[in-house]
């Protein structure tokens, strides 16, 4: 089965009101593909940020392509608050379901393991917690004497999606040390993955390369994108484009400049992926 | 003697991490470069304690294991100091990362935040965290927060190793007391008054009939963050590095190149 096709194919992959995962800025973003997503007009969306997000998600905000999103925060980092997000949550645009780091790992955690649940400390007294139906604290189960504890509902998205520097040509995938990536492969159902390269080996025959690489077992479409994380970074690859990332702070404080910042931005995007 | 405000505030902080020979470990958050440079402030002067972990960072940031490690590594123990922040911070020491909520109650936002990121755990578990706030006002230090990202205090029957020591601002150093709930002003920052901590703070708390003044940087202390220092955090803040300590990450960069 030849799971390599192009960016578009890959987007269109997704459905109307599918239930997607993907990571923050620093670990492997999928820009390229979002900007693909919100090109072909993705709607009714619930984005789960693992854990937290930036301007990739603020971007599918401001275009419409969310109806509910749960992340443990959502910033543009040294550039301030993300603007789209901020906006849509205090008109209450979208659905917002507050969570914390160590639960959203955990909650993937669960799914990766196959169980409905995972036990996890701390939270308890958190309004976090407290507005959490799929929650609950339960008095001490096994009787080790550390008091009421709180289990977290698994998660298990209908995609995981992120950007990777490259895949072999079976479809095997680079993740390194983006050890996240591999647990969000795990607990979803399809992951959809952009390269910037497809290079022609077998990762997997190579001991140092294969512990860093998530196999095609989990894999169902990688798509080449050149600079498919910018503007944000790709350790060991490309800086984060700080300037890019302050004009979008700076324009989409309003809909009408995220609207025109978005022009821009998707008309710079088409000709690279009519390649 | 001249000197930044973020300068004060890395050597307060740097003088809790010295003073306490259980630090052995301390894990900074995203976007904390006060916090990070008073780390390798501390590291600097007492040659090699304690480690640093920065997290997102360029450099000194171990782990491998994904974005989970730092919260796995903290409830295995291993993390004895971490920082956290507030939009709302009350009397209690309950923080809120979310935003103000209006007569509507949750999920009505008047103000959004960020989020809550991993305080909900962190405060639980790590031993010492300091609450790090420059912003000193009645709108962040409140009589109780809108939203409880992380409670202050839990019952006793809820396992909780960790939970709040100090709270650090643009005015004074306060202790945090969790058998009687209360913060204690220990100390205000210099060229500030008691009256203008009151003044500012709209919980009570307690303190000694005379407060004392903190100390102001120690001028070998400056020297190593304006060079040294200044150069490691600037790979992971260059904005801030060339800011408050005029060093310029990226010029040395192209130099050494």
């Amino acid at each position: 089965m030849n799971i390599i096709e192009n960016l578009d194919a890959l987007a269109a992959r997704v459905p109307d009101g599918a239930f997607v995962a993907m990571p923050p800025e620093y670990s492997w973003v999928p820009s390229s593909l979002a900007r693909a997503l919100i090109a072909q007009g993705a709607k009714n969306l619930h984005v789960l940020c693992v854990p937290i997000g930036g301007m990739t998600v603020d971007m599918m905000i401001g275009a419409g392509c969310v109806a509910t999103l749960e992340a443990a925060a959502v910033s543009l980092g040294e550039a301030g608050l993300a603007p789209r997000f901020t906006d849509a949550i205090q008109t209450g645009a979208i659905r917002m379901i507050d969570s914390t780091c160590p639960a959203i790992h955990a909650a993937l955690q669960a799914s990766e393991k196959g169980v409905p649940f995972m036990p996890l400390g701390g939270l308890i007294g958190s309004d976090i917690e407290a507005n959490r139906e799929d929650w609950k604290v339960v008095p001490d189960p096994m009787g080790a004497g550390n008091g009421p504890i709180a289990l977290i509902t698994a998660i298990k998205p209908d995609f995981a999606i992120f950007h990777s520097p490259k895949a072999d040509r079976h479809g095997n995938v680079w993740i390194g040390k983006r050890r996240e990536l591999m647990t969000m492969a795990h607990a979803a159902k399809e992951t959809l993955v952009s390269v910037e390269e497809i290079v022609d080996m077998d990762f997997l025959e190579d001991d140092a390369l294969a512990a860093g690489t998530l196999p095609n077992l989990y894999i169902s479409g990688v798509a080449e994108a050149k600079s498919g994380a910018w503007p944000s970074v790709l350790h060991g690859i490309y800086e984060p484009d700080r300037a890019e990332i302050s004009d979008y702070a700076r324009e989409a404080k309003t809909p009408e400049g995220f609207q025109a910042y978005m022009e821009r931005t998707l008309a710079r995007q088409r000709p690279a992926a009519a390649e | 003697m001249n000197y930044q405000l973020e300068e004060l505030l890395i050597c307060v902080i740097a003088r809790l991490l010295e003073a306490d020979p259980a630090v052995r470990h301390v894990a900074v958050g995203a976007a904390s470069p006060v916090p990070g440079s008073a780390v390798l402030l501390c590291r600097e002067v007492t040659g090699g304690r304690p480690r640093a972990s920065i997290i997102h960072g360029e450099t000194n940031n171990p782990f491998t294991d994904g974005a989970r490690e730092i919260f796995d590594c903290a409830g295995q123990g291993r993390i004895d100091v971490f920082f956290l922040g507030g939009v709302q911070i009350d009397g209690q020491a309950n923080i809120n990362l979310v935003g103000t909520v209006g007569e509507a109650g949750y999920p009505e936002i008047q103000r959004r935040f960020p989020g809550s990121f991993g305080s909900a755990y962190m405060y639980f578990v790590v031993p010492k965290v300091i609450l790090f706030r420059p912003e000193h006002s009645r709108r962040v230090f409140v009589d109780q927060v809108d939203f409880i990202s992380a409670p202050g205090v839990s019952e006793p029957d809820v396992h909780r190793p960790g939970g709040p020591k100090f709270l650090v601002t643009e005015l004074c150093l306060m202790s945090f007391d969790a058998g009687r709930k209360r913060f204690r002003l220990e100390s205000v920052h210099p060229g500030h008054t008691v009256e203008a901590v009151l003044d500012n703070t709209g919980f009570d708390f307690d303190m000694a009939e005379n407060v004392p003044t903190t100390p102001e940087p120690e001028p070998e202390r400056l020297d190593l963050l304006r060079t040294r220092i200044g150069a490691e955090i600037g790979t992971t803040y260059p904005g801030f590095a060339a800011r408050v300590f005029g060093v310029d990450v990226q010029a040395m960069e192209a130099r050494a190149i």
